[in-house]
């Protein structure tokens, strides 16, 4: 499989070009304060902000243009290494490059480039502002693309479903001596439980009812312990089963604390069967049974937070991710993971539904990213020993409209719907802050 | 079919840029169609342009190769050196090679550049002379510079500077003749070639433009040059830089129309069936007239060979050559010139120019009546010329920047092409 990269990424709104960026990079590359040295260039005036950076494209241009062979991308790292021992100093480089990626340090007489400092940028922490980010990301797709993906190719979810993409990851990490309980919903739906008598993963599952799926589960984890068999035992619920009609057995599986770790992916609906609406799906939501007509106007009560809810319940661990933020999910899968050998390991994913929110397939990542962006939802995680705290920074969120406009499901909202999801979110973000605060004074 | 003739789903002839970019094109699309590279070196491939800096022994001979036995190994190419391609028989989809053998292609990519192009000179077949254009000229001139009291270069392009700049180090009286009345004409104006004359007179070098080589004749040392007005120059080595011509004496016969090179369309397709053309040896459209014309230079290269390469791969993702726009940087004595577009003024258009006597940084714009960039031409003044190129090709308008850009074209270029990543 080829190889990711990691990469530095340039936030322009966060700029406010006070260049300590460039004297980092200069400092760090040639030993002066000399900012015409540096490699990484920012240009513009009072605002808006532009950046000169090499981008180590994955096809590079200079590459292909030198004439000396001094140039050349590094398979492992992606980094377009420059070869001074090689280099004539011909300039061509700088023609191949459409962005200025790398380009003659007039003092030295050479050209010079962004080596990303040997994967250990010095101007990404010089940047006060938050601009500057070392995207590690690349990591994650480097090691887990060398684990088995347990899903079987060729299912049968939507076209850019994000259900599909949580789902292999989740088993790639949780490896083959996994029982797997999916209940009714998207995950059994696009073929985890099987056709004809072949199940869809890699690994034994079984499709409980809705509404004893943290029931069964129990059973069988305790069962495999009984015979001395240490499993993984997992489940993965959509969020109709989880907060609606099955919340009963993942209470009680819960407050006692069995041994499994219990994934929601929360599409806020019951997508699968025709997008009906849950008691996850938000204030204002078009569903099919929370229609918009003239009189009425979607949901018309607030989202329960089962998350929190399951904070109530003490568990060893309840964490919300999102796809987004993969290294945040990855940090939380493991966690849950270790928690649930022990005890109740609760995650919760929001997981934008391309159908059922009426956005195109392509911009999943980007919807739930701006979900994260605007408070919509918040990242945390829960245990017991250091109680709540926020994983992603809920300070300066984007407002709640960039969120809505990103999909059809909100497109009828009155203006004072919009105010009330506004006051929604931030009634919700006072709240959940209170309980990190409560978690400080212990 | 006779069985002993070799069969390949795609044959390149040449292995300098335009071959390299076909291949990492090819193998993009069809990783395992069978793929043979016959060439008329000898060695791995290496630019032409790196053999000024063999010359001046700045570049080590074994370190210029832009790819090794292994690269050909793992993208599954066969490599033959030293198997020119002699006649091509189009209507066969055969290649007759130098070594005598013949292979039957099904896609063919002739990238076999240009070579010098030697003047008309009465006398020229009668004295010994150096060119350079290959791995081989370039040793043998490096071998004959340290010995060179006396040397003449026959033309001031690019090639014949380089040269000059070397041989002036080495410590060798040099003279430059040249037929036109400036240096470098073609690639920059009358105020930086005058910028780079004064440089090479200040080293020591002697410049005699507008001047014509009528006679040559051998001498013991070397070669006696008469020009036009009766002057006579002795060198003990002569170096011929008069330009190239594209390499394409395969052609006679095989239906593939040639004018100053293989016209080829903006896939690079010759006009006959399964052939295209890419590189020096190619004559495409340029980017300012529409019309086919001869960009040989190195980036050109490239891009053609990638065009080339995915077309005849089949690849869904080529885009039609947006049209050859000449691009030159050129490094001497410390200093540089770099030249991006077309130095002839559109109707309509403007010219605005600067120049710093103290810093010795000049800078000239051109501008189209639509408030496009055309050219843009600096000695000692650095901008990025991918990014040049790019507001040309893109055809960004720059009437409301154009003060803050002449005025400092590095940033603004760069501020107008951050932007248009995002
Ligand atoms: C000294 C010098 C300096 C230069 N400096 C610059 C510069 O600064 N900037 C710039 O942009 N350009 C420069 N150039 C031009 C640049 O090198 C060429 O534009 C570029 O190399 C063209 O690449 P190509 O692949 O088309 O052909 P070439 O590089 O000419 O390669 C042709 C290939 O075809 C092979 N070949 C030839 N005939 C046959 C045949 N019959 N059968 C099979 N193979 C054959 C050759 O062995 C070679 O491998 C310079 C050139 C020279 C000579
Ligand atoms: S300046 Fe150096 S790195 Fe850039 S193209 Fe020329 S030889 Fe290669
Ligand atoms: S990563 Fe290092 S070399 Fe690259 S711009 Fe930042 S400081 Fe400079």
């Amino acid at each position: 499989m080829g190889r990711a990269y990691s990469t530095i990424a340039f936030d322009p709104a966060k700029c406010d070009g006070c260049g300590d960026c460039m004297k980092a990079c200069a400092q760090a590359k040639t030993g002066t304060d000399d900012v015409a040295r540096s490699r990484i260039q920012i240009y513009g005036r009072e605002k808006d902000f532009e950046l000169a950076l090499c981008r180590q494209c994955a096809d590079p241009k200079c590459v292909t243009v030198c004439p000396a062979g001094a140039l050349n991308k590094d398979g492992t790292t992606g980094v377009i290494g420059w070869d001074a021992s090689k280099c004539v100093d011909c300039l061509l480089c700088t023609v191949g490059c459409s962005y200025a990626g790398i380009a003659l340090d007039e003092t030295a007489g050479h050209v010079s480039k962004c080596d990303t400092c040997d994967g250990n940028p010095a101007c990404v922490p010089a940047c006060p502002h938050g601009a500057l980010k070392y995207i590690t990301t690349a990591n994650i797709y480097n090691e887990v693309g060398d684990w088995e993906d347990l899903f079987a190719p060729g299912l049968a979810g939507c076209q850019g479903c994000n259900t599909e993409l949580l789902m292999r990851h989740t088993l790639r990490r949780v490896g083959p001596d996994t029982v797997l309980a999916t209940p009714p919903g998207c995950v059994p739906g696009m073929g985890s439980v099987g056709f004809n008598g072949t199940t869809g993963t890699k690994i034994p599952v079984f499709h409980p009812l809705l509404t004893n799926t943290a029931a069964m589960l129990a059973g069988i984890k305790r069962q495999y312990k009984r015979v001395g068999r240490e499993v993984q035992a997992l489940a993965i619920a959509g969020d109709g089963g989880a907060s609606d009609v099955g919340f009963q057995s993942l209470s009680g599986a819960a407050e006692r604390g069995e041994q499994m770790l219990f994934m929601v992916v929360d599409n806020e609906g019951y997508m699968n069967t025709g997008m009906q609406r849950s008691s996850c799906t938000p204030y204002g939501a078009w569903t099919s049974t929370t229609p918009v007509g003239e009189t009425s106007r979607g949901k018309t009560q607030d989202a329960k937070n089962l998350p929190l809810i399951m904070v109530n319940h003490r568990c060893a661990y309840v964490a919300t991710a999102s796809t987004a933020y993969m290294e945040d999910l990855y940090e939380k899968l493991d966690k849950a993971i270790l928690a649930s050998k022990t005890g109740f390991a609760y995650l919760h994913v929001y997981s934008p539904c391309t159908t059922g929110w009426r956005f195109p397939s392509n911009l999943n990542m980007e919807v739930a990213r701006k979900a994260v962006e605007t408070n919509f939802v918040m990242l945390w995680e829960y245990t017991p020993q250091d109680g709540l705290h926020f994983t992603k920074s809920v300070d300066n969120p984007l407002p709640v409209t960039e969120y809505l406009k990103a999909m059809g499901r909100f497109r009828h909202l009155a203006p004072e719907q919009v105010e009330h999801i506004q006051k929604k979110v931030v009634e919700n973000q006072k709240f959940v802050e209170r309980m990190t605060e409560h978690a400080h004074v212990g | 079919m006779d069985r002993a003739i070799e069969h390949t789903k795609y044959l390149i002839a040449g292995s300098s840029h335009a071959a390299l970019e076909a291949i990492n094109a090819i193998r993009m699309h069809d990783p395992e169609g069978s793929l043979t590279v016959v060439t008329r070196d000898s060695h791995l491939p290496y630019s032409p342009t790196v053999l000024p800096y063999v010359v001046s022994g700045k570049s080590a001979p074994a370190r210029i190769f832009l790819r090794d036995e292994d690269f050909f190994a793992r993208n599954k190419v066969s490599y033959r050196p030293e198997s020119a391609l002699k006649v091509l028989h189009a209507d066969e989809n055969t290649a007759e090679l130098a070594d005598g053998s013949s292979i039957v292609y099904e896609k063919l990519l002739l990238a076999t550049g240009a070579s010098p192009a030697i003047p008309p000179i009465p006398g020229i077949d009668t004295v010994s002379f150096h060119v350079l254009r290959t791995l081989d000229d370039a040793l043998k001139l490096r071998g004959a510079i340290g010995a060179s009291k006396q040397a003449v270069v026959l033309g001031a392009g690019l090639v014949g500077m380089h040269a000059a700049e070397n041989l002036v180090k080495a410590g060798a009286s040099v003279t430059i003749v040249e037929m036109s009345d400036q240096l470098t004409s073609g690639y920059f104006d009358k105020v930086a070639a005058d910028m780079i004359e004064q440089a090479f007179r200040d080293a020591g070098a002697k410049i005699m433009t507008g001047s014509r080589v009528v006679r040559l004749e051998p001498t013991a040392a070397g070669a006696k040059l008469t020009l036009e007005n009766g002057t006579t120059l002795e060198a003990d080595l002569l170096l011929v830089a008069t330009g190239v011509k594209p390499e394409m004496a395969y052609l006679n016969g095989s239906g593939v129309e040639h004018q100053q090179g293989i016209v080829v369309d903006d896939r690079m397709q010759t006009t006959v069936a399964n052939v295209w053309a890419a590189g020096d040896c190619a004559q495409a459209r340029g980017f300012f007239t529409g019309t086919p014309m001869m960009n040989a230079i190195l980036p050109d290269a490239t891009i053609q060979g990638r065009v080339a390469g995915m077309a005849m791969a089949g690849d869904p993702g080529i885009q039609d050559y947006a049209g050859g726009v000449p691009l030159n940087t050129y490094h001497f004595f410390g200093r540089h010139a770099i030249s991006v577009g077309s130095s002839k003024v559109p109707e309509g258009g403007e010219v605005v120019t600067r120049f710093d006597e103290q810093t010795g940084r000049y800078l000239k714009a051109i501008f189209g009546a639509d408030g496009c960039l055309s050219g843009i031409f600096g000695v000692n003044e650095f901008f990025d010329g991918g990014v040049m190129a790019q507001l040309i090709l893109r055809r960004i308008d720059l009437t409301a920047l154009r003060e803050r850009f002449v005025a400092n074209p590095l940033a603004v270029g760069r501020e107008i092409m951050s932007q248009t990543w995002r």
